[in-house]
């Protein structure tokens, strides 16, 4: 309970001011709400009715000044003017509470926010090879919404709820005691029907929730699927499916409805009841003469400005779980470690001559993946691997950029050891492709100058025309500018790997990884590529996982890797003239040509 | 795409719009009916309280007596009673009208994009379509079902109100309500403002959850390219976009709010001093002026409410043209009535007229260009024989998929005719066509629900056995066993929890069940694992083996089993013949499979390492 309480003060941190404006603000918007009915009950009772005033004597020597009551009956213009300017004093006051209250909660929100988003994005590489996707994505949207909405909304009104109560409590007991006593009698019923009301639906609401996802699923798996579908002509069965999804979600939904429906009316009856209660003993009361007309207007007026409040109390109440349990999902995010990055720091220049010596590695809870990895490149040279599947491949070339740390041995980059360099930097200066090409919703150009957004137009273009990209950018209608994803164009997987190869070329590494990285384009465009990269990038290193015997026979080192240990290595001459894969493959591909 | 930039709002309200859309009440006009009568029910009640306020000031409070109050009480509590019943009465009626109307739009726009064709899942976003179905529909059934609550209840009240300020005094009724035409105007101009900068917010909003999926699906790439500070800063720049317009949104409410309270209090504050000074005069009574303040207090509520709801239409109408656009799209293929009432559609099929399909397939001079004028296949002849095996190869946009998706008539030739059987199949029903049909995908889909489930897809009448049985001709049974559940394991959202080499296996037993006389295969190129790859090519052999079918074919063992094979290159077969022809050509095909078998080749070496 204490850690919940922690996590909800730590949320005002910064905001105490704008919480104690938006407060003060309310409570004298609550005052000035109040003293217009007395106005009207002064009105009707001594500048009309001609009854002696109860009120505090610098008031009635105020009146008196203006000449009386007298003369104010024949001047109620003037106490017009009084309940307008209150208004307009209440009206002030609801202003400053809402302005500092938005800017009190969009605070803590856009601070949740940014802290989430900067949290995921300061996460091990590891995280995100096992991270629910969805379910953070959730924590980030609508637990966040949750918080925001308890902030900037509700906080207050507990507190605004509260206020009013007291005041107009301590008002009404110098009024009329019993009268006061009545109009409360049901308070507490109405605000406990209510909790227990909002607490309860919430297992309803969860249904209907999940009633409407899945329908949601089958009308996405239909469109996704849509070709299926068609080719076996279930188009009534699809419907079928989907109209009884539909059913049950509109049952549902009609169900909540039915279960509103029952608590709005309860809860108006009691309302109503109470409020009924209040009018009926306050005209006996005025009538018999324990009250005045005025007193019993304010108590009417009173009682309607507290009743609903005080119904909405009872969901703030409900709400205030939800709350804390959102509070705590999104700590549980902001609380994962971080990848460390404060290394000594080293930045040295990087030329690009490596050295792997007796490198190993596993992965937690699992074999070495590289064992006793030794070879050496020297600045732009280039590196060709191959080997099957889990051979190790993809894990040697994260190392070099530091996503994963080796356990044993040591990789040294122009005499630097690797893990003592800063990692950031390594990263900018070794530009790794991975195989699965990501791109993100941008425009085709942003895309490109992903990682120098400085880029002039001029750059861009050389680097898509080394991936013989330019004249497809062009002929789309809006060039470079073309959005990529829902909204724009869907690029083919060819097409997408050479935008990702040439926003890694336009940074100009000193090394360059491709990690299977022109698989998806043909072998054609692969060598285009290839040559028009080499031209280019003539003193960069680089490493390439590839299976095609043209890609690897021009390197000058080839490492064959089989269970994570180098079974040969050598250059394509030595290579050839060896048992091994590679011969056989070489043997293969050749004897076709 | 310009036609998916979404308009998020109209300006001017468009009857015939509202027409068409307020026909979905009609199966519920009942409760429509109900739902109006109610609540112009509860409006007269709610005017007529506090008339037993000024009944029990002028009757009770000024003459100082309690006689005859026991009645009056009486009546005040039933009323509250009746009000509260009514609260009940109008909800329920309120509900049933939005979720049933909702349903039957999501229900009609589902049943459109069943009948559509597969050229309109080619141009329009999925998103896009689910966006109309969800949260597009849920807006215009709100709005009908609430929109009437407001609409019917305001204007009652509004007009109830005035009506009997008038009867009680109109001189007194016309000063007190002078004030409405300006809080009106007001009101019109900010309910828009504020739903405008409101929209502003959401929308920002969901840029923002974009943003944060989107910065987790591509983590891997911002470290691999260190570029989490360049996210981090353009994501401080949407928030600080979303800071802007949450505050911005609350101060256009917070300026509204001041305004309506200073109008309504000089509403209140006329009636206080004219009707005071007539109190004083003795040409009203005492309960006339509290009805009055009574009434200022509350004419505000419905005026609010209707100048709310006309802002809310604007940005309803434009979700009703989205809605109504996708169930008035027309299909591309459709079967005349005739043939509809010969052969039934497709969800009420009449399946005993069908004639049984030998599988015999003629293209005649077939033409397809879309509907650019661009041409994708030209003057193309094809005669395939019953349980002839074609492979379709070539290059992406050759036209291999064209047609295909002309045999199957998913898309119909703009040109010349497709016959099956002899038959002209536009001579037929889609559903008696697309029903004989056998059909694995590139990327293999698979719905939710358990493995079972999905291969009795292909056959719904087949038994649990038959279901093994087609499972064990495809080589899927050993995988699926393995499963968790066996046959009874849920495959997730898509198939997601299978590999794809898996899906592939369970959309081959689902192709086969059905005993498909025409087959259709369209080959992954992606890589699977060695094991799944042998169980898939013992599949294509018997899937294939004495059954029409057209491949378009990746894999070596698949294109030199077939009986004939077409080259194709820009929209024409530039070879055609069997394996052994082509090859001894040295031509294009010489080149594509040359290409193809390294690929193959070099895998093997590799995995069986």
């Amino acid at each position: 309970m204490t850690s919940k309480f922690k996590l909800f003060t730590g949320l005002l941190k910064g905001n105490k001011l704008k919480y104690s404006v938006a407060f003060t603000a309310v409570m004298l918007a609550d005052v000035f709400a109040l003293v217009s009915p007395l106005v009207i009950r002064f009105t009707m009772d001594t500048v009309i009715g001609g009854m002696p005033a109860d009120l505090p004597s610098w008031f009635l020597g105020i009146i008196k000044n203006i000449g009386g009551t007298e003369a104010l009956s024949s001047k109620i213009w003037i106490l017009t003017i009084v309940l307008v300017i209150l208004a307009a004093l209440n009206g002030m006051a609801a202003f400053i509470k809402s302005k500092y209250l938005a800017r009190a909660s969009e605070s803590i929100s856009l601070n949740i926010r940014n802290s989430l988003y900067e949290k995921l994005h300061r996460l091990p590489y590891n995280y995100y090879i096992k991270a629910q996707t969805g379910d953070l994505v959730q924590r980030c949207s609508s637990d966040v919404e949750t918080v925001r909405r308890f902030m900037g909304v509700q906080l207050i009104e507990v507190g605004h709820v509260l206020f009013l109560a007291i005041i107009i409590i301590s008002i009404t007991m110098t009024l009329n005691t019993t009268l006061s006593l009545v109009s409360m009698a049901l308070f507490p019923v109405i605000m406990l029907f209510s909790f227990i009301f909002f607490v309860k639906v919430r297992k309803l609401f969860k249904e209907s929730d999940e009633a409407e996802g899945s329908l949601s699923a089958v009308l996405q798996e239909n469109i996704t699927g849509v070709r299926v579908v068609r080719a076996f002509a279930r188009q009534g069965f699809e419907y079928e499916k989907f109209s009884e999804k539909n059913n049950t979600f509109r049952n549902l939904s009609y169900k909540l409805n039915t279960v509103f429906a029952f608590f709005w009316s309860m809860s108006d009856l009691l309302c109503t009841l109470q409020l009924s209660v209040v009018s009926i003993l306050g005209i006996y009361m005025a009538a018999v003469g324990h009250i005045s007309l005025g007193t019993f207007f304010v108590f009417a007026a009173y009682e309607s400005m507290l009743i609903w409040p005080i119904r909405q109390l009872g969901r703030i109440f409900a709400d205030m779980g939800k709350m804390t349990v959102s509070l705590e999902r999104i700590h549980e995010v902001l609380s994962e470690p971080v990848e460390e990055m404060t290394d000594s720091g080293l930045k040295p220049e990087i030329k690009g001559n490596i050295e792997f010596k007796n490198v190993s590695f596993g992965y937690e809870n699992s074999g070495k993946v590289l064992d006793d990895v030794t070879f050496s490149v020297k600045e732009g040279q280039t590196v060709a691997i191959l080997g099957p599947t889990g051979s190790g491949k993809s894990t040697l070339i994260l190392l070099l950029q530091r996503l994963y740390d080796y356990q044993e041995g040591s990789i040294k980059i122009d005499g630097a050891e690797l893990k003592d360099i800063d990692k950031k930097w390594l990263r900018q200066k070794i530009g790794l492709i991975l195989q699965d090409p990501f791109l993100f919703s941008k425009t085709i150009k942003e895309n490109i100058a992903l990682s120098k957004p400085n880029a002039s137009d001029k750059e861009i273009f050389r680097v898509a025309k080394i991936v013989s990209i330019h004249n497809a950018i062009k002929g789309f209608e809006k060039g470079y500018n073309t959005e990529i994803g829902e909204r724009g164009v869907t690029l083919s997987g060819g097409e997408k790997q050479r935008v990702v190869i040439a926003r890694s070329i336009i940074r100009d590494c000193p090394v360059l990884i491709f990690d299977d990285s022109l698989s998806a384009v043909d072998t054609g465009t692969d060598a285009e590529i290839r040559r028009a990269l080499q031209e280019k990038t003539k003193r960069v290193t680089t490493f390439i996982i590839s299976h095609r015997i043209t890609t690897l026979s021009q390197a000058d080192l080839i490492l064959v890797l089989e269970n994570g240990k180098i079974t040969q290595s050598g250059n394509h001459q030595e290579l050839v003239a060896q048992k091994g894969m590679y011969q056989r493959i070489w043997e293969l591909q050749t004897s076709m040509r | 795409m310009s036609i998916f930039e979404e308009e998020e709002y109209s300006r001017h309200l468009d009857f015939g719009l509202w027409k068409k859309v307020l026909k979905f009440t009609l199966p519920h006009r009942k409760f429509l009916i109900i739902l109006i009568a109610e609540m112009i029910i509860m409006a007269a009640a709610d005017v007529i309280f506090p008339l037993f306020t000024k009944y029990a000031v002028d009757r009770f409070i000024i003459p100082k007596t309690t006689e005859g109050m026991i009645p009056f009480a009486i009546a005040f509590v039933l009323l509250g009673i009746f009000q509260g019943i009514n609260v009940y009465i109008f909800i329920r009626a309120a509900g049933k009208i939005e979720t049933f109307v909702c349903a039957d739009i999501r229900s009609s726009a589902f049943k459109r994009l069943q009948e559509l064709s597969l050229s309109y899942y080619d141009k329009t976003p999925a998103g896009w379509i689910i966006a109309r179905l969800t949260s597009d529909v849920q807006r215009l059934g709100e709005i009908i079902a609430w929109g009437s609550v407001n609409l019917v209840w305001a204007t009652a009240v509004m007009t109830a109100i005035i009506g009997v300020m008038f009867v009680m005094n109109w001189k007194l009724a016309l000063v007190t309500l002078s004030v409405i035409p300006p809080l009106a105007v007001i009101s019109v101009y900010f309910q828009r403002k504020i739903l405008k900068a409101y929209r502003q917010v959401r929308k920002t909003n969901s840029k923002i959850t974009g943003a944060f999926s989107e910065g987790l699906m591509g983590a891997t790439t911002t470290k691999t390219l260190a570029r989490e500070e360049q996210n981090i800063s353009e994501f401080k720049e949407l928030t600080g976009n979303m800071y802007k317009f949450s505050n911005k949104a609350a101060l256009i409410s917070a300026v509204y709010v001041p305004i309506v309270l200073v109008l309504g209090s000089i509403g209140i504050g006329i009636a206080l001093w004219s009707g005071g000074s007539k109190v004083i005069a003795g040409t009203i009574t005492y309960g006339t002026l509290v009805a009055f303040i009574n009434y200022a207090i509350w004419f505000f509520e419905p005026v609010k409410d209707v100048t709310r709801l006309f802002a809310e239409m604007q940005y309803a109408q434009a979700s009703g043209e989205r809605v109504l656009s996708l169930v008035d799209t027309k299909p591309d293929v459709t079967d005349s009535d005739k043939i509809v009432s010969a052969y039934g559609d497709f969800f009420k099929p009449r399946k005993k007229n069908w004639p049984d399909i030998k599988g015999r397939v003629t293209f005649e001079n077939v033409t397809f260009e879309y509907s650019n004028g661009e041409k994708v296949l030209k003057n193309f002849n094809l005669d395939v024989r019953p349980g002839e095996n074609i492979a379709l190869v070539g290059e992406t946009g050759a036209g291999k998929t064209t047609i295909v998706n002309l045999a199957c008539r998913f898309y119909e030739p703009t040109a010349g005719r497709i016959l099956i059987d002899g038959v002209d199949y536009k001579e037929r029903s889609q559903g008696w066509l697309q029903s004989a049909l056998g059909y694995v995908l590139q990327t293999p889909h698979l719905f939710s629900g358990t493995v079972m489930e999905n291969i009795r897809y292909g056959n719904l009448d087949a038994s649990d056995e038959e279901v093994i049985n087609s499972a064990k001709a495809v080589s899927a049974h050993e995988f699926i066993l393995k499963l968790e559940n066996g046959y009874e394991t849920e495959v997730g959202e898509n198939g997601n929890r299978l590999s794809t080499g898996q899906k592939q296996l369970v959309s081959f037993a689902r192709a086969v069940i059905g005993s498909p006389a025409i087959f259709v295969l369209d080959e992954a190129t992606s890589s699977i694992d060695t094991e799944t790859e042998q169980a898939i090519q013992n599949a294509i052999k018997t899937v294939l083996d004495n059954r029409t079918s057209f491949v378009i074919a990746h894999r070596l063992s698949t294109i030199r089993n077939a009986h004939r094979i077409l080259v194709l290159h820009d929209g024409e077969v530039v070879e055609a013949g069997t394996h052994e022809e082509l090859i001894n050509k040295k031509g294009m095909y010489f080149d594509l499979y040359t290409n193809q078998y390294l690929v193959e080749q070099t895998r093997r070496i590799i995995d069986s390492n």
